[in-house]
């Protein structure tokens, strides 16, 4: 009962024989640029905001000011830094579009979290991000020093209209891994940069779980400082009733023998719950040795919800491993739920047994304990509110028949 | 003693033009200890019979009884009617992706006993369960149905009849889709089950084939979404000689 929901996009960079037509633009073409007016205020028929409800984002294009400074603690093992620097310290980021240019510019310090070199931390780093209730603008700094190894759990909560760019840099032959988790109130606004460089022989294990927000929207880059890089990108979110989340990711590969695996997944729930995943991968001409695969997976729930998917893959060079995408998306199967049914396990648990199923492998792969447990509440508590919700549609759609 | 009494069951389905009757008066008694065969030709609703028993809700069930033991087995939902004692073993067993067999297993059992079962003696039943159906004990790791062949399915099917212990297990083609050795395996499960005691059984099949390894105490001959006859395992034997002709011939207007 799945439907794949490939597009005519995800097909057409396969496509580079003479005469094919050219894609009107390369993923690669698309501007960055630390200055705010290079990106003009989207009007909604641009490719890269085609899905967002910019409507809703109005105050997060505008060049101005924070309302507030969102509260921030970060703790963490003794031996990693923790310190706010300028800006630019970094530069592993270049906006890629005019919310980040604005977050960018109205953010002059960042907080840097930097893991020395052959550090091997057993214990996370928390970063908690509040927004409380303004508009406000955040940058964060993840540097991994070489030979490192580390965990870095961003938290954000919160009601307000929150903008934030994250870089992340992992020395050569580094082990980081960053799990970005948005829970933010029913109302609060998200929009994120996340651009990762990965270092030879380096791994990043860059998690994202989208729980809360109305509108969350997480750009993620991935770029190759040298051979050997090793990306694993997973994400997990569960959009309710006017929700909308959206993730992109872009992994450019430009080094030779570096390998990504992007991974997400996602259920949907109620009137108006809404997904998009975008997923580019560029492998260039010199990118030889590329091992990449890119797979999402949406659940709807209910009705009334809708998934957008759209893997890209622009491949020029044919000395690689291996480079494959898969998109589905599939309704909720109530054979499913009659099997276990007939085996005696109630409907509440079976469907939070089947839904627990549909996320099981993802879940199994983020590998980070405190992260799983408080996902699988949280998916418990929206299941709940699902049940719910079904149960009053049920009622609803009964309603004719019992009275004949 | 265990008792499944259906009273003339009538049972619609939904189609594009409006309901269309599939069951038209079932009667039917299955005590513990007794082993039924459901035979028919195809679309005579044996599998209607099968699926409105376990409360499928594609079926909707227009007038008429089932009970077990008394209790009204039409007010209860699926999974009630799986805990009050009932079991069906599907003809096409429902993958659930990432959810491991054992996992399954051990749900199921818990909800049906109302308590988790004893670990230790837990685990050596299900590998005894596993290896009586010829199954490797690595099968609880995997997902349910998830990737099985279709023997490896049924199979499975035979081993939650096992696990679970119903009152009463209606097996619905379970011998659909098996190769003899496949066969006999299941078989072997399945009167390993009703050697109990005070268990019932309800065989659906279309082919006589199986009952060379269940013998059936009685053979109910369905036909247009009732029975049309019903006798002894003799009555078998003579659809295994002549088919189902004489019950289509009789039905054709």
């Amino acid at each position: 009962m799945s439907t794949d929901t490939l597009v005519a996009t995800g097909n057409k960079a396969h496509s580079h024989g003479p005469g094919s037509p050219v894609p009107l633009q390369a993923r690669s073409e698309r501007p960055t640029s630390y200055d705010v007016d290079v990106f003009p205020v989207p009007h909604g028929r641009e490719e890269e905001w085609r899905f967002t409800p910019i409507k809703a984002l109005k105050s997060l294009f505008e060049d101005s000011e924070g309302t507030e400074t969102p509260k921030i603690d970060a703790s963490g093992p003794e031996r990693v830094e923790i310190e706010t620097v300028v800006a630019d310290a970094l530069k592993v980021l270049i906006p890629q579009d005019r919310a980040s240019a604005i977050a960018w510019k109205q953010s002059p310090a960042a907080l840097a979290i930097r893991i020395p070199n052959e550090a091997e931390l057993t214990e996370p780093v928390h970063v908690n991000v509040a927004s409380l209730g303004g508009r406000g603008y955040t940058h964060l700094i993840i540097e991994a020093g070489r030979h490192s190894r580390g965990l870095v759990i961003i938290d954000h909560t919160g009601a307000g209209e929150l903008s934030s760019n994250v870089e992340i840099k992992v020395g050569d032959g580094a082990e980081l891994r960053v799990v970005s988790i948005q829970q933010g109130d029913h109302d609060s606004l998200h929009l994120a940069q996340h651009d990762s460089l990965i270092g030879r022989d380096a791994k990043l294990k860059h998690v994202v779980v989208t729980l809360g927000g109305k509108v969350v929207r997480i750009n993620a880059n991935i770029r190759y400082a040298g051979p050997g890089g090793d990306a694993e990108f997973l994400g997990v979110y569960f959009a309710e009733s006017g929700q909308h989340h959206e993730h992109r990711l872009f992994v450019d590969h430009e080094a030779t023998n570096c390998k990504s695996n992007v991974h997400y997944k996602g259920a949907l729930a109620g009137d108006n719950a809404r997904s998009v995943w975008i997923g580019d991968v560029l492998i260039r001409a010199a990118a030889e040795g590329t091992d990449t695969y890119e797979l999402n997976r949406n659940l709807l729930l209910t009705e009334g919800a809708r998934a957008d998917s759209v893997p890209n893959l622009e491949i020029e060079t044919g000395e690689i491993e291996g480079a494959g995408h898969a998109s589905a998306t599939g309704r909720f199967d109530d054979e499913q739920l009659f099997y276990l049914q007939a085996r005696g396990i109630p409907e509440d648990a079976a469907r939070r047994l089947v839904v627990s199923g549909f996320f099981n492998d993802i879940i199994g792969k983020i590998g980070v304990p405190e992260v799983v447990e408080h996902l699988h509440e949280v998916i418990e508590t929206k299941l709940a509110r699902t049940a719910a919700l079904t149960e009053s549609a049920l009622r609803k759609s009964n309603e004719p028949v019992l009275g004949q | 003693m265990a008792t499944l009494e259906i009273r003339d069951l009538h049972v619609s389905v939904d189609t594009e033009n409006g309901p269309k009757e599939i069951l038209r008066g079932v009667d039917l008694t299955i005590a513990g200890g007794q082993t039924h065969a459901i035979m028919g030709p195809n679309g005579s609703g044996k599998s209607t019979l099968a699926y409105s028993i376990a409360g499928h809700p594609k079926y909707n069930v227009t007038s008429g009884t089932v009970t077990l033991d008394g209790e009204d087995v039409l007010d209860m939902s699926v999974d009630e009617r799986a805990r009050a004692g009932l079991f069906l073993a599907m003809q096409y067993p429902v993958e659930v992706p990432g959810v491991s067999v054992s996992n399954f297993l051990r749900t199921a059992k818990t909800a049906i006993d109302g308590e988790a079962p004893k670990l230790r003696t837990w685990v050596k039943d299900v590998n005894k369960a596993l290896s009586d159906l010829d199954m490797d004990a690595d099968f609880g790791n995997r997902n349910v149905n998830e990737g099985f062949s279709g023997g490896e399915k049924k199979r499975h099917e035979i081993v939650q009849l096992e696990l679970l212990d119903p009152k009463i297990a209606i097996l619905d083609e379970t011998d659909s889709g098996l190769d003899i050795d496949a066969l006999k395996i299941v078989s072997t499960g399945v009167n390993r089950f009703a050697e109990k005691g005070d268990k019932g059984v309800l065989l659906i099949t279309h082919y006589t084939r199986i009952l060379r390894y269940i013998k059936p105490d009685f053979v109910h001959v369905f036909v247009d979404g009732k029975v049309a006859e019903e006798g002894g395992a003799e009555l078998a034997d003579e659809l295994e000689a002549n088919g189902y002709e004489r019950f289509l011939k009789a039905t054709a207007k």
